[in-house]
């Protein structure tokens, strides 16, 4: 069904002659409640007198032009946003680009990347962008060629009559369509008419990626600017004293500057910093708590049993429920840290003057940046600029402006232009980390093996709630309590990719698995029996659509031929994830006593795919990361410094640890929904419950190949 | 401090910096050629590779002291307007998600295509896995790889 919509709410805006030229449609990306689209002038532009927070453009050669807010750091949205606007306009795909917009927090609410938000937010918006300036040029051909508007035709940037035989492309109405009123409302097309969403398009970065061209934000250099790398101070450490002779010393080092728990050293170039860095004799002192892995392991330990409890959902009386209960399934999960580890190692420029600022780099949160630097500086943010460059990979990281900061320090230090670089070591060891969690899970079956208690109790670490009190199985069990413990720590956390549920997605998936072990039941049976309970007497609040979750779930059971091969040993995981659906079984064969994982069938609901190149990217990706970091990579702290320093030791997965990944969309019919982070949280209890499935060994700590259970299982990953 | 004359991309640079300096920062922080990208520095990535004399080498690990007369390949140089058959396929195939490991990726590519005009899946995955890619384009990048073989 093609839809009607509001457009706007305003009338006819009066536009005279323009200097620029071209018809420029405003309108804002995150206020969905009163979208506004409207035509307006250059002239209101140049005055920024409208508090539009983004344009439209067409030029008289007929380009489009949108600009978009959000950072790009491997996410697609600058491919993805002009193909939702291109559809709505009819135009030619070849002349539609997006440019990337700078920080400005007068027109944008949300510059940020992070949550899978953006196309949530934006499509609706960006179809009626399209379809606003769709409606203005067929008014403005309509009035030139005097014929009925109803008559118009558009097909890729051309708008045609043919009663009349006329036609033109975009760019020869724009000076009429530009004094058009914008309509009240306008038709959205039909979804079924859709001929650039829902097609592989490909990233408009493409050429500058391949040639090596300055794209990311450690590709930015400016004559005189100065280089600079910082050794920070250890968590929970501060500085007692700091002997910089030998780094001084090093040619190429200019300056070295000490501030809070930090010292920077400065230069013409990175190389010389790199080696005096080494050089620097810092001795530091303990300034609170300094902690260690194995101090983390006696915490979780004793607050699991004796912490302070939150209580985040209560449904029933658990007590009787456990009580009653023929069987009782407990089972606890732990996970370690993880750093980012994005392939682009922190940076950032910025040049700090008497009254003014100018940041540029890579960052998820602009804002914040600038926040910071107006706070260190006492420089208004008003006079305070921030350009956005490509990120070389975020998952979370550059939502911290710590490395802004230290440019800006080192800046005002220094009295010039910096960038500030990270290596390797400094972003491993320097400070925002996947926080270590441990859970609790307990189950409460009656004599058939029905689930009538559930109880969770997460202990997390500087973080307010390590649960999500909304997930399944909640709404299908009637006795439930979740529970949340908080310890304190010098460790700064910060959100990674899929924050919380990156583990707790697999916690919760492996504990279903083993209910349906004791209950007797097969785990996708297990599932859909609870699904019906949640549809049919849901029990409090759930986050869920549980239609969706059925759905997945027979599907991703059809797909891998779910216990139909007995040589194929099977692990599912289904889960309500950052608002998209994904469903996953992992196949593990037996060969010759060799358990091998061949392949990750992944179903998933992500509403209306937009574009299916970027949506199987961010789906194997999100497998591939979800695998890895469940298999092999841990972070572990002794002394308040964590011991993997580099690639060497902080393992990451490769090429050939990959296996199959088959990726299946189903369409329900809902509006487009993020895929940067669902398909990350379900991977490790997929594969975590094929290697029970294949082994008999129940692996309830990351990363796999640490842990005891797996010692002698000789798991290899091979493709088919 | 020393002059080194350097053989870039068939063109001759001379630069005065130690001798220990890796051939990375000699690229990015004294001749502009920024397409090689730093990420570990200590021969675990890639992402800094670039050819010597044909051979995909780190040089994030390449003293600019070892180069001597050696013929230094970047992704820069690659090809004349990113028309290597490399560099298509990876286009064709749309391998990139953030970006930032792939002109790594390809210059260890296109050297072990040089090597290995034919070559087998499991010699690709061999060849590859020398490179990360933390967006996890792993199954694009072996899909690129055979494309450029089979075109080439
Ligand atoms: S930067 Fe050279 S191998 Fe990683
Ligand atoms: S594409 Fe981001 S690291 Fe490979």
């Amino acid at each position: 069904m093609a839809t009607l919509t509001k457009a706007s709410r305003r009338d006819f805006l009066k536009i005279a002659g323009t200097s620029v030229g071209g018809l420029v449609i405003g309108f804002n990306w995150f206020s969905c409640d009163s979208p506004k689209v409207e035509v307006i002038s250059t002239e209101e532009i140049l005055a920024q007198a409208k508090s539009f927070n983004s344009y439209l453009s067409i030029s008289p050669s007929g380009d489009v032009v949108i600009y978009s807010p959000n950072p790009e750091l491997g996410q697609n949205i600058k491919t993805s946003f002009p193909m939702v606007v291109a559809e709505e306009l009819e135009a030619d795909w070849e002349k539609v680009r997006v440019v990337q917009a700078n920080l400005d927090t007068e027109k944008y609410d949300r510059q940020l990347t992070g949550g899978s938000g953006a196309m949530p937010h934006s499509w609706e918006i960006l179809r009626k962008a399209g379809a606003t300036a769709k409606f203005v040029l067929v008014a403005a051909a309509a009035k030139t060629w005097n014929v009925p508007a109803e008559e118009i035709t558009l097909e890729k940037g051309i708008i045609s009559h043919k009663g009349s035989g006329k036609s033109g492309h975009f760019g020869e109405f724009v000076a009429e369509a530009s004094a058009m009123t914008a309509p009240e409302e306008v038709t959205l097309k039909d979804k079924k008419d859709f001929k650039i969403i829902g097609t592989p398009v490909k990233n408009v970065d493409t050429k500058e990626m391949y040639t090596g061209k300055p794209l990311f934000g450690l590709d930015f250099y400016r004559e005189g600017m100065k280089h600079a790398m910082i050794q920070r101070a250890p968590f929970g450490m501060k500085i007692k004293t700091v002997d910089e002779s030998a780094a001084r010393a090093v040619a190429g080092v200019t300056d070295v500057v000490t501030f809070g728990t930090s010292v920077a050293v400065v230069g013409t170039s990175t190389w010389p910093l790199m080696k005096a860095k080494k050089l620097l004799r810092i001795e530091y002192e303990p300034d609170g708590t300094v902690e260690s892995t194995t101090d983390h392991d006696r915490i979780f330990t004793d607050l699991m049993a004796n912490g302070k409890a939150e209580v985040k959902r209560s449904d029933g009386d658990v007590n009787q429920a456990f009580k009653s209960a023929a069987k009782v399934v407990v089972a606890e999960y732990q996970c370690p840290f993880l750093a980012h580890s994005p392939m682009e190692p922190e940076n950032f420029f910025a040049h700090v003057q008497a009254d003014k600022v100018e940041l540029i780099g890579p960052t998820q949160t602009p804002d914040r940046a600038r926040l910071a630097a107006a706070e260190i500086t006492g420089i208004p943010k008003e006079n305070i600029t921030v350009e956005l460059t490509r990120l070389g990979g975020g998952f979370g990281r550059r939502l911290r402006a710590d490395y802004v900061e230290e440019a800006v320090h080192v800046s005002k230090a220094i009295n010039g232009p910096v960038k500030v670089s990270w290596s390797r070591e400094d972003e491993l060891t320097g400070g925002a980390y996947r926080p270590a969690v441990r859970y609790r899970f307990e189950a409460a079956l009656d004599v058939e093996g029905n689930m009538i208690g559930y109880k969770l109790r997460g202990v997390g670490m500087n973080e307010a709630n390590s649960t999500r009190p909304n997930n399944f199985p909640c709404g299908a069990v009637e006795n439930v309590l979740i529970e949340n413990v908080v310890h304190t720590s010098p460790i700064t956390i910060n959100a990674w990719r899929a924050p919380v549920t990156n583990f707790l997605a697999y916690a919760e998936q492996s504990f279903l698995d083993e209910v349906a072990l004791e209950a007797g039941k097969d785990p996708v049976q297990m599932r859909l029996e609870l699904y019906e309970k949640a549809k049919s007497n849901p029990i409090g609040n759930t986050d869920y659509n549980v239609n969706r979750m059925i759905a997945v779930t027979k599907e991703v059971a059809e797909k891998s031929n779910w216990g139909k091969n007995p040589d194929v040993k099977q692990g599912i995981s289904v889960y309500f994830s950052h608002r998209s659906y994904v469903a996953q079984v992992a196949n593990i064969e037996m060969q010759g006593g060799t358990p091998v994982l061949k392949k990750i069938t992944a179903v998933t609901d992500c509403g209306m795919v937009v574009n299916p190149i970027g949506a199987n990217h961010q789906v194997r990706g999100g497998i591939v990361d979800g695998m890895g970091h469940a298999m092999f990579t841990n972070l572990t702290f002794e002394n308040g410094v964590p011991k993997q320093k580099n690639f060497d030791s902080y393992r990451l997965i490769r090429l050939k640890e990959v296996p199959e990944i088959d990726t299946y969309f189903l369409d329900s019919g809902f509006d487009p929904t993020g895929l940067g982070e669902p398909a990350l949280p379900p991977t490790g209890g997929a594969i975590a419950n094929a290697i029970f499935a294949a082994t008999g060994r129940r692996l309830r700590s990351q990363p796999f190949i640490e842990q005891k259970e797996f010692s002698d299982i000789k798991l290899e990953i091979r493709r088919a | 401090m020393a002059n080194f004359n350097l053989k870039i991309n068939g063109k001759s640079h001379t630069v005065d910096v130690e001798d220990d300096t890796p051939l990375l920062w000699v690229l990015r922080d004294h001749l502009g050629l920024v397409g090689t990208k730093f990420s570990c520095g200590i021969a675990q990535c890639g992402a800094c590779t670039v050819h010597l004399n044909g051979n995909a080498t780190f040089s994030c690990v390449t003293p600019v002291s070892s180069v001597g007369n050696g013929e230094v390949v970047t992704i820069e140089g690659l090809s004349e307007d990113g028309d290597h058959p490399v560099q298509k396929a990876w286009a064709e195939v749309d391998v990139a998600q953030c970006g930032y490991c792939q002109a790594g990726q390809i210059m260890t590519a296109a050297a072990f295509l040089e090597e290995n005009p034919k070559p087998s899946m499991e010699e690709i995955d061999n060849a590859m896995n020398r490179n990360i890619c933390r967006c996890g384009t792993y199954h694009k990048i072996r899909e690129a790889v055979a494309l450029a073989a089979k075109t080439n």
